[in-house]
C-alpha cells in the first residue's frame, strides 16, 4: 500500500526491513490509528526508524512522498462542515464564547446560517460584515473583532501542523554525519573492546567450583579465575601541524577520549605523512623523536593501528623521497606507509575532512589507496565503520 | 483502552500514537531520549493509566538475560545436600524466578519495564531475542516452558550508551522523546505544580531555558531537574522578582544546585558572572 514510501525510505538510507513495513501495516489493519495523516506519521515513524539520527532523513523522505495529501484532507472536509466546524468550535471556544453563541440564536442557528454562508460565498472575502473570510466583523471567520465570531481558519489547524511536524525537521542535530563529542568518541572506540582472562587467579569461579564440587561427589572443590581486562592494543598515530591545526581540537578530543579507554594505548604524532621519525611532545619534536623503525619494532603486530589526519597535502610528500615539506627525507612517504601497515594488519585512517571533499584532493585518494580503501569520515558513522574494521 | 496521558503525565500525540500501537500490536516499545526527560516515568504511568501492575526490571552491567528468566541457586542446593536437607530432592526448589517469569505468568497482563537496557553487556538484547519475540522459555532444570497466557506490555529504555542490535530493534516499536517545547513544558510544570503562581512559573521557566541555551554547557538541565528546582523555589518561597532581576552580576539563579549538576558548569556561570562585572565597570 505504501510501497513507494517504504522504497524511497530505503533508497534514502534508512534501515527499514520488510519485518517493520509488514509491522506497519498490521497496525494500519489493526486500527491503532485514526485515519489522520498526522497519527500515520507518527505511527510509520514509530515502526520504521529506530534510531533518532535517522529521523531527520525519514522527515525529509516523509514530506517529500506524502506532499499535497494534506490538501487532499482538506477538500475532504469541506465536504462535511458541520461536523468538522464543531469539532473545531469545541476545540478553540471558552465558556463565555459559547455563551455568546447563545447570544446569536443557539449554536444550530450559528451553524445553519454558517452553512448558508458558506454556500452564497464565491471567492475570498476580506473585510466586510457578512461574508466569511478573514478580519471582518461578521460573526463567522478568522481574526473578526465581533464578540460572536467563530474562528474559521486559523493556522491553527490540525493537520496544518501536523505537516509542520516533519518540515520543522526538529531531529536534525540528530544525524549521524554530525561531527562527534568525547562521549559519542567513547562509546565508539568501546566497540573495540575485548574482555579477556589473563594474569593472577583472583576471582571465585562459581561455575568451575559448582562443577568441581560435583565431580568432587560433594567435597567443596574452590576454583579461581583471573579478572577480566580489556585486551585491546592500539596505536594512535596523529597528524600535528600544518594543514591539520584546524582539527587539532577534534583530535586533542579524539585522544583524551581514547586515552581512558584503553590499558595499552601508545601514541605518536607525525606531520602529513608518515617519515622515518615520530615524536610525543608536538613543541619539542626537532629535539626529542622516535625512529619509525624503533616504533615497529617495539610494538607488536598485535597492535591496532588508527592514523588521524586529514591528508591534505602535496601529492610529492607521499610519493617523492625528500618530498617533505619540514626535512629531507631519504625514503618516499609511500615506502613508510607501505611498511607500517604490513607491520600492523588491523589499521585504520580517520579523516576529518567531510567525506564529500575528498574527492578534491589527489593525495587523501592516494592515501585512501594505501589504506586500501580503509578511510573513514570523522563522524560517528565513520567512527563506527572504522572500529569494525579494526574490531576484525 | 487508549493511553491518552495520566493527570500527572503529560504525553505529546506521537508518544500516544506509539504507546497505544505497542500496546495494541503486542510489541516491545522502546524508548530513548536525554536524561531526566520521563522516560522510566512512563512505564509507571502506563501502568497507572491502564490499571495494570507494574514489574520493573532494572539493568545494571552486571546483569544477564539469564537473570530475568530465572536463575538456579547450586550453592543452596549444595550446602542443604551437605546438611542433609530434605528439600534437596526437589530442583524446584532451587529455581528463582527472574522479572520475565513474574510478567509471564501474571494473571493480569502487567507492564514489564527492562530499565536501561544498554547499561548491560552488548550481547544483552540478543540474549532476550527469542523470549521477547515469543514470549515463552524453556526451563532447563525442570524441563517445564513457561508460557506467556497474556503477553505482557514491555517497555524498555535506554540511555545510548551501547548501539542496539538490529535483530532487538526489528521487533520493537521506537519513540524518542524530545526535549519538550516550552508549551509542553508549561503544561508539564502546570500538571506537578497546579497552583503555583503563574508569574513564578513564566520568570522559572524563561531563566530555565536561558540556560539551557548557554553554549558549552556539559550537562544541561532536564525536566526532572526543573521540577525539583520549582519545588526547592517554592519551599523557599522565592519571589519572581528575585528571578526576574536581570542583574548581571548575579547571573547564578537562585538555589542552581537542582539545575547545574557539574562543578564546571557552575565554574562556568561564575566565569560568565564575573566576566559581565567587568564590562559593566
Amino acid at each position: 500500500m505504501f510501497f513507494r514510501f517504504f522504497a524511497e525510505l530505503r533508497e534514502a538510507r534508512v534501515p527499514a526491513s520488510l519485518r517493520e513495513y509488514l509491522t506497519l501495516l498490521e497496525g494500519m489493519k489493526a486500527g491503532v490509528i485514526a485515519q489522520d495523516i498526522e497519527e500515520f506519521y507518527f505511527l510509520s515513524r514509530s515502526t520504521l526508524v529506530k534510531d533518532e539520527r535517522h529521523i531527520d532523513r525519514f522527515d525529509r523522505v516523509f514530506g517529500r512522498v506524502f506532499k499535497g495529501i494534506d490538501g487532499l484532507e482538506g477538500a475532504l472536509a469541506a465536504e462535511i462542515p458541520e461536523e468538522w466546524l464543531r469539532k473545531l468550535a469545541e476545540k478553540i471556544l471558552t465558556p463565555e464564547e459559547m455563551a455568546q453563541i447563545r447570544a446569536l440564536g443557539g449554536w444550530d442557528k450559528l451553524m445553519e446560517t454558517l452553512k448558508q454562508r458558506l454556500e452564497e460565498q464565491k471567492g475570498r472575502h476580506q473585510g466586510g460584515n457578512k461574508w466569511i473570510g478573514t478580519a471582518g466583523t461578521s460573526p463567522f471567520g478568522a481574526h473578526g473583532y465581533n464578540p460572536e465570531g467563530v474562528r474559521i481558519g486559523q493556522d491553527e489547524s490540525r493537520h496544518r501542523r501536523a505537516v509542520k511536524v516533519w518540515d520543522k525537521r526538529e531531529f536534525k542535530d540528530l544525524d549521524d554525519s554530525v561531527v562527534i563529542g568525547t562521549r559519542e568518541i567513547k562509546l565508539a572506540l568501546r566497540r573495540l573492546r575485548r574482555f579477556a582472562r589473563e594474569g593472577a587467579a583472583e576471582e571465585l569461579d562459581l561455575p568451575g567450583t559448582v562443577e568441581g564440587t560435583a565431580r568432587n561427589a560433594g567435597w567443596l572443590d574452590l576454583r579461581m579465575v583471573p579478572e577480566r581486562h580489556n585486551t585491546v592494543k592500539v596505536l594512535l598515530l596523529l597528524d600535528i601541524g600544518g594543514s591539520m591545526d584546524d582539527h587539532v581540537r577534534l583530535c586533542e578530543r579524539l585522544f583524551s577520549a581514547a586515552k581512558t579507554e584503553f590499558k595499552h594505548l601508545e601514541f605518536f604524532y607525525f606531520h602529513n605523512c608518515v617519515y622515518e621519525r615520530l615524536w610525543k611532545n608536538a613543541r619539542r619534536r626537532h629535539v626529542e623523536s622516535t625512529p619509525t623503525w624503533e616504533v615497529l619494532r617495539t610494538y607488536g603486530n598485535d597492535y591496532k593501528l588508527v592514523l588521524v589526519g586529514d591528508a591534505s597535502m602535496s601529492p610529492y610528500e607521499i610519493v617523492q623521497p625528500g618530498g617533505s615539506v619540514e626535512h629531507w627525507n631519504e625514503e618516499a612517504g609511500e615506502t613508510w606507509m607501505q611498511r607500517i601497515l604490513a607491520t600492523y594488519p588491523h589499521a585504520a585512517w580517520l579523516n576529518p575532512v567531510p567525506q564529500e571533499r575528498w574527492s578534491y584532493l589527489p593525495s587523501i585518494d592516494m592515501i585512501r589507496k594505501l589504506m586500501e580503501g580503509r578511510m573513514f569520515p570523522m563522524t560517528l558513522a565513520g567512527f563506527d565503520g572504522a572500529m569494525r574494521e579494526l574490531g576484525h | 483502552m487508549r493511553f491518552r496521558g495520566t493527570d500527572s503525565y503529560i504525553a505529546t500525540p506521537d508518544l500516544m500514537v506509539a504507546v497505544n500501537a505497542a500496546v495494541a500490536l503486542e510489541r516491545p516499545l522502546l524508548v530513548k531520549g536525554e536524561p531526566g526527560t520521563g522516560k522510566t516515568i512512563l512505564a509507571h504511568e502506563i501502568a497507572k493509566a491502564l490499571d495494570r501492575p507494574l514489574i520493573p526490571w532494572h539493568i545494571k552491567s552486571t546483569t544477564k538475560a539469564q537473570q530475568g528468566l530465572y536463575e538456579y541457586d547450586a550453592v543452596a542446593r549444595l550446602r542443604d545436600g551437605q546438611l542433609g536437607d530434605a528439600r534437596v530432592h526437589d530442583i524446584r526448589n532451587y529455581i528463582r524466578r527472574g522479572k520475565l517469569w513474574d510478567a509471564f505468568t501474571a494473571e493480569l497482563a502487567p507492564v514489564l519495564l527492562i530499565d536501561e537496557i544498554d547499561k548491560a553487556d552488548i550481547e544483552f538484547p540478543n540474549d532476550l531475542l527469542l523470549e521477547l519475540d515469543r514470549m515463552e522459555f524453556h526451563v532447563y532444570e525442570t524441563g517445564e516452558t513457561v508460557r506467556a497466557a497474556v503477553r505482557p506490555i514491555v517497555l524498555i529504555t535506554s540511555n545510548n550508551e551501547k548501539e542496539l542490535p538490529d535483530a532487538f530493534l526489528r521487533r520493537c516499536f521506537f519513540h524518542y522523546i524530545r526535549f519538550p517545547d516550552r508549551e509542553t513544558m508549561e503544561r508539564i510544570v502546570d500538571v506537578h505544580f497546579p497552583n503555583l503562581r503563574n508569574d513564578l512559573v513564566r520568570e522559572a521557566m524563561t531563566l530555565f531555558f536561558e540556560i539551557r541555551d548557554v553554549p558549552g554547557l556539559k550537562k544541561k538541565p532536564s525536566t526532572s531537574e526543573l521540577l525539583d528546582w520549582i519545588k526547592l523555589l517554592m519551599i523557599d518561597d522565592i519571589s519572581p522578582e528575585v528571578l526576574k532581576q536581570r542583574d548581571p552580576a548575579k547571573l547564578i539563579p537562585p538555589l542552581h544546585g537542582a539545575l547545574l549538576k557539574n562543578e564546571q558548569d557552575v565554574h562556568l556561570f561564575e566565569r560568565l558572572a564575573f566576566l559581565n562585572r567587568r564590562e559593566r565597570h
